[in-house]
């Protein structure tokens, strides 16, 4: 694994994630067991509803009830953060770790202006004082891309297009300088050229200030570019993990191979694109042993048995049976 | 007129379209700081039209007006200048009448804000097929659970609140909920935005089946230069609210003209892109509010000449395709 050891800034141990509800308990994330070392992005894909957001919600201790962590631990820099009472959690979120949400609607306060949102994160995590935090803001907008940012800083949230709004959160989640950020798809309204902007941004970040970065993203453009390592998801477990170009170039699980296969090229035409067949099955009904068996194309019988754990695959570990056949 | 003509006529037609908004401060605070009222143009003078059955879609840095038009496109704001008309008909007329109005329908850049939170997925899908009774009784569940099937969802994923379900798969309610009053024109502003690429690929393989079948009509809007090659028979190229290059989507991307498009063109990641920093678009993002004069794109163009600093270019035919460009229009590109 990148770094060593004690350069891991975040690591996360069978974390299971349950939902009670009144169809029964559902059980969105099920063992999933990462690191992530200072300075370093790790990239999170895979199937919508697989639980990549709610892996981040997670790590910041932000899981809306029902749903809540039934096992497993988070650790930040060797502490553990997922038994924190409140008030302490509420510390560690906003200035030790930064969180980018899926939904900038939902971040972004519709009465506030957007100045006085980022005056007010930055006077609550930095010593500043009122004036001081405005003109760091004005330079925050500018750093993601706003024009005339000292012009539009008392703007409101329904005044900025989808990607100004975007690109405010991520200025409100790096703003108190923290040690990690959890980015859930920063870039997805972003056009391709203010996504470079961003995504250099925060690879200087953990380049030159050691901020880890988990960077959930289904733009694998944007991955190839900006990741160390990748995770790929499927119905709640991690289904491979490895070196970026391994994942991307030769993908060892069966559903990271279909998902490179669906990716729309851009320099030629099909009538039609390459989907993998059939649905994520629902939580209530993960079929028995490999979650992806009834779609795969290489399901055995041990499949529809036994739940494969990640093992190592190549260059990369993968969940998958196919390897403990091979390594028999 | 004659069904001919009919056929011939596009659905939507844009003539000259402006939008302005007033972002100035509120009156008391700036009248006290002595400030003039600040305008924003977020849509400047855009024509064009889209042709039965076929894809036009919008491309452009964020910011640049492609939600401003597709807001226009369906009546939510309406033109400051110019028109806009849905089958031959201005559209804040259109929009009045429910049988026209059935005819349109948006999926949302934000689908999470344009679901109502307090409702059943299944009543928010229901909703448009009530609405306009498509469908009653029994036939209105059997139509919803078909839609949300089709979107990658499952029938019973109807009894769920929106927040159940993940950002991707709220997108695909909003899909559903669009296609549930049978529109026969969509405008799409980022519908896979949030989708990974297998689901992406499903929902467009859907929507591209429903054109080939119903002869639906889409203006389309996305940064995913790929998925607009894939979807579009037209392009239009934004920058600053302008449409600076416009015509048959190939043509365009095998070859660009205006020098926003070549530049567009040349940021896309992808994934021979490993470990690679790729080259942004250089020069800042110049203020709508006081946009550059002449051709506001000149302060980032390696072309740029003293004309194109006080000069604003038309719109010229170049080849196959339309170009506001000095460069373009007098060959010093
Ligand atoms: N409040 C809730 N109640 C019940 N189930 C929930 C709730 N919130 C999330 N889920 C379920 O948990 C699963 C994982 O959701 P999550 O939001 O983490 O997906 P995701 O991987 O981020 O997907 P996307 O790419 O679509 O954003 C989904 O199947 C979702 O339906
Ligand atoms: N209601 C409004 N009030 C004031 N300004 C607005 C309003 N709606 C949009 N604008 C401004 O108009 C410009 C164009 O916005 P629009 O939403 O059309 O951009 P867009 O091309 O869709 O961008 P994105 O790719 O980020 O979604 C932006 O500068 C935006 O701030
Ligand atoms: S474990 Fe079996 S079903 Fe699952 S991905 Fe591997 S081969 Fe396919
Ligand atoms: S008109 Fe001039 S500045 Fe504008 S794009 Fe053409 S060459 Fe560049
Ligand atoms: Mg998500
Ligand atoms: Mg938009």
């Amino acid at each position: 694994m990148a770094g060593g050891a004690d350069a891991t800034l975040l690591e996360v141990r069978d974390l299971v994630v349950e939902f009670p509800t009144r169809r029964g308990v559902l059980r969105a994330l099920d063992g999933i067991s990462f690191s992530i070392a200072r300075g370093e992005v790790l990239g999170v894909v895979g199937e919508s509803g697989a639980g990549k957001s709610l892996t981040g919600a997670a790590i910041i201790g932000l899981l809306e009830p029902p749903g809540r962590v039934v096992g497993g631990e988070i650790r930040l820099d060797g502490q553990r953060i997922d038994n924190l009472p409140q008030a302490a959690m509420r510390k560690v979120r906003g200035k030790r770790i930064g969180a980018i949400f899926q939904d900038p609607l939902t971040t972004l306060n519709p009465l506030l202006s957007i100045g006085r949102q980022l005056v007010e994160t930055i006077r609550t995590h930095l010593p500043l004082s009122e004036s001081e935090a405005r003109e760091r803001a004005i330079s925050w907008l500018e750093e993601v891309g706003i024009p005339a940012a000292r012009q539009r800083i008392d703007a409101y949230p329904h005044e900025f297009s989808g990607g100004m709004r975007q690109r405010v959160v991520i200025a409100l989640a790096l703003c108190a300088e923290p040690e990690m950020v959890v980015a859930d798809e920063p870039t997805t309204a972003l056009d391709v050229s203010i996504q470079a902007q961003i995504i250099a941004l925060m690879k200087r970040l953990a380049a030159e200030h050691g901020t880890a970065v988990m960077l959930v993203t289904h733009d694998m453009g944007v991955i190839a570019e900006t990741c160390d390592r990748v995770a790929v998801m499927y119905a709640g477990r991690i289904a491979e993990i490895g070196p970026v170009r391994e994942v991307v170039k030769h993908p060892s699980h069966p559903y990271t191979s279909g998902l490179m296969a669906s990716i729309p090229a851009l320099d030629r035409k099909v009538a039609r694109l390459a989907q993998i067949e059939g649905a994520m099955p629902r939580l209530t009904t993960i079929p028995r042993g490999c979650a992806f068996n009834p779609r795969c194309p290489k399901a055995m019988d041990v499949c529809r048995q036994e739940k494969p754990g990640l093992r190592p695959a190549g260059a990369t570990m993968a969940a998958c049976h196919l390897y403990e056949v091979e390594n028999v | 007129m004659s069904d001919a003509m009919a056929a011939d006529r596009p659905v939507l037609e844009a003539e000259h379209v402006t939008r302005v908004f007033d972002v100035s401060r509120p009156m008391l605070a700036r009248l006290m700081a002595g400030e003039k009222k600040r305008m924003l143009r977020a849509v400047d003078d855009a024509s064009f039209a889209i042709r039965r059955g076929t894809t036009l879609s919008l491309v452009g840095e964020s910011g640049c007006g492609k939600s401003t038009v597709a807001r226009m496109a369906v009546g939510l704001y309406a033109p400051s200048a110019g028109a806009m008309r849905f089958e031959g008909c201005e559209l804040s007329a259109a929009r009045r009448d429910a049988a026209l109005r059935r005819r349109m329908n948006m999926i949302f850049q934000d689908p999470y804000a344009s679901l109502n939170p307090r409702w059943r997925v299944r009543d928010i899908v229901a909703e448009p097929i009530r609405a306009f009774r498509l469908a009653r009784g029994a036939a209105v569940s059997e139509r919803v659970a078909e839609l949300l099937v089709q979107v990658g969802l499952s029938a019973a994923d109807g009894q769920k609140y929106p927040h159940e379900f993940s950002g991707g798969q709220r997108q695909r309610v909003s899909i559903a909920r669009a296609l549930a009053s049978e529109p026969e024109f969509l405008v799409c502003d980022e519908p896979t935005s949030a989708l990974d690429v297998s689901v992406q690929a499903q929902i467009l393989n859907l929507m591209k089946g429903l054109q080939e079948r119903l002869g639906l009509t889409y203006l389309f809007i996305s940064h995913n230069l790929a998925v607009v090659r894939h979807m579009s028979e037209r392009l239009g190229v934004m920058y600053l609210g302008r449409i600076v290059e416009m015509g048959k989507a190939e043509a365009i991307f095998s070859k660009p003209q205006h020098p926003y498009t070549r530049l567009l063109l040349e940021a896309i990641p992808d994934l021979e892109m490993v470990g690679r920093a790729r080259t942004p678009v250089g020069g800042e993002v110049p203020s709508p509010i006081a946009p550059p004069p002449g051709c506001a794109f000149h302060p980032r163009c390696p072309l740029a000449r003293e004309k194109c600093r006080s000069v604003r270019p038309e719109t010229a035919r170049a080849g196959e395709v339309e170009v506001a460009c000095h460069a373009v229009a007098e060959g010093w590109g």
